[in-house]
């Protein structure tokens, strides 16, 4: 399925805005997303497996909740939204 | 005899790593130290808290590093900042045996000589890992982390710096790797001589005049602690409450900061030592009254020397701003190098960097206009 990457993890992506990954639930997708890009899900998920205060996740525009088990389905599309607040 | 071998070797050119808080530079200089070029700026945009050079073997950088959303991390390099990879495992806290999160890496100390590839990193909140592979992959030092007494140690929410409570000041003696000190704030310095296993505050006439008790056992705040290279039993901190020194194997900690000037105070966040004399020291105090400004005293910013082991002090300021300058200089941000006469260096919360090439008797302004800086590191730069 299609995921959306927010500007500061671009790094990660090398640029590329949307990306492929695989998953039945978030946190199968962002394990396949770490596998393609190493380091991508600690940025997104602590090792408490929560995701970071800062980030949202949005599946067809709806937030998810911070829930990992959401299942999703093959043609949802992912958007990872990373605040940018702060000085 | 050969004639090469009559003449010393020629000094290694010095540079200063640069954390601040919008990343990092370098500030490279020449042998003679007589002009410097930055370069940088490295992962704009990260809280850079500290940036290391492996002196094993001169090119190996570590950088602990953090953005403000999306966690924290260690940037390696091995070719002294021309490429960098990020930690493949950063370290983090057991969630088996630990609900709390890394929220920042704030202390990076090459491990012993002996164990190349060894280091250690202090975290916020107080958390002590290891790296045995250059910095690629960070193990919890359990001992600690897991230890029964950390949770006394530590305190709680209300024990740590505004910016977290965080382990710093990590010693590893260059006598022997299986022995180490940390620093805590708050917390107090704890030892260990069994590579971390174990650990045992040694906190004994360190003051601690906000805790009822205000010579407890542990829950102290030192800033930063700094053991000697020449002579590894003696030990040398800058404190929340003073200025201290030990002779191991003494337990008890010796107030040096009692001969500070009253209207300067013997607050302060760090403290270097010479390279070769154990009896020289600098500090650079602050204003620690009243709601602690954390500023220059008065405005007018003085580096602190001592060259008898505490017993007295001399004030160095030749070169500083005579007045209205309501700077500081943080715990990590102050450094000497390793010259015949050694220069000192530090950055400070407005984002300059002062260097001093005969030992902090006149100052000069060697770059401006950086973020605020968390740390200063001078290194040898072959």
């Amino acid at each position: 399925m299609r995921v959306l990457i927010p500007n500061p993890l671009l790094s990660y992506t090398k640029q590329a805005r949307a990306v492929e990954a695989q998953g039945v639930t978030l946190d199968q997708l962002t394990r396949d997303l770490d596998r393609q890009y190493p380091g991508i899900r600690f940025r997104i998920i602590d090792e408490h497996q929560r995701v970071r205060r800062h980030i949202k996740l949005f599946v067809n525009r709806d937030q998810a909740d911070d829930n990992l088990a959401a299942p999703l389905k093959p043609d949802d599309e992912i958007m990872i939204v990373a605040a940018l607040s702060g000085g | 005899m050969a004639k090469s071998s009559l003449h010393k070797a020629a000094a290694p050119a010095t540079a200063l790593l640069i954390a601040t808080r919008k990343g990092l530079w370098i500030l490279a200089g020449d042998a003679k130290r007589a002009t410097w070029k930055l370069q940088g700026p490295h992962f704009l945009g990260h809280i850079v808290h500290h940036a290391v050079l492996d002196p094993r073997d001169g090119k190996t950088l570590l950088v602990a590093a953090r953005t403000g959303h999306l966690g924290h991390s260690v940037m390696r390099s091995t070719n002294r900042g021309r490429t960098w990879t990020e930690s493949k495992q950063p370290p983090v806290f057991d969630p088996a045996h630990d609900a709390r999160s890394v929220d920042h890496v704030f202390w990076l100390t090459p491990g012993h000589l002996s164990e190349p590839g060894v280091w250690y990193c202090g975290t916020s909140p107080h958390g002590l890992f290891r790296s045995e592979d250059g910095g690629a992959t960070w193990q919890g030092v359990n001992g600690f982390n897991h230890h029964p007494k950390r949770r006394d140690w530590c305190g709680g929410d209300k024990d740590g710096t505004p910016d977290g409570p965080k382990v710093h000041s990590i010693i590893v003696d260059p006598r022997d790797p299986n022995h180490l000190y940390i620093g805590m704030s708050g917390g107090g310095i704890f030892e260990s001589i069994d590579r971390g296993a174990d650990w045992k505050p040694l906190n004994k006439g360190l003051l601690a005049t906000f805790m009822p008790d205000p010579y407890p056992e542990y829950g102290q705040d030192p800033h930063c602690i700094r053991l000697h290279p020449a002579l590894p039993d003696r030990l040398y901190q800058q404190n929340h409450c003073g200025i201290f020194r030990i002779d191991r194997p003494s337990d008890m900690w010796i107030d040096i900061g009692r001969s500070m000037p009253k209207k300067v105070g013997n607050i302060g966040f760090p403290m270097t030592l010479h390279p070769r004399d154990p009896d020289t020291a600098w500090v650079f105090p602050m204003d620690g009254s009243d709601v602690w400004p954390r500023t220059s005293p008065g405005g007018k910013p003085a580096v602190y020397r001592t060259t008898n082991g505490g017993k007295t002090w001399q004030r160095q300021d030749k070169g500083f701003p005579a007045q209205q300058a309501w700077w500081t200089v943080k715990r990590q941000a102050m450094s000497a190098d390793g010259h015949d006469v050694p220069g000192l260096y530090f950055g400070t919360t407005s984002g300059e960097i002062w260097g001093s090439k005969n030992s902090g008797d006149s100052w000069k302004c060697l770059a401006s206009h950086l973020p605020h800086v968390y740390a200063v590191a001078a290194c040898a730069w072959r």
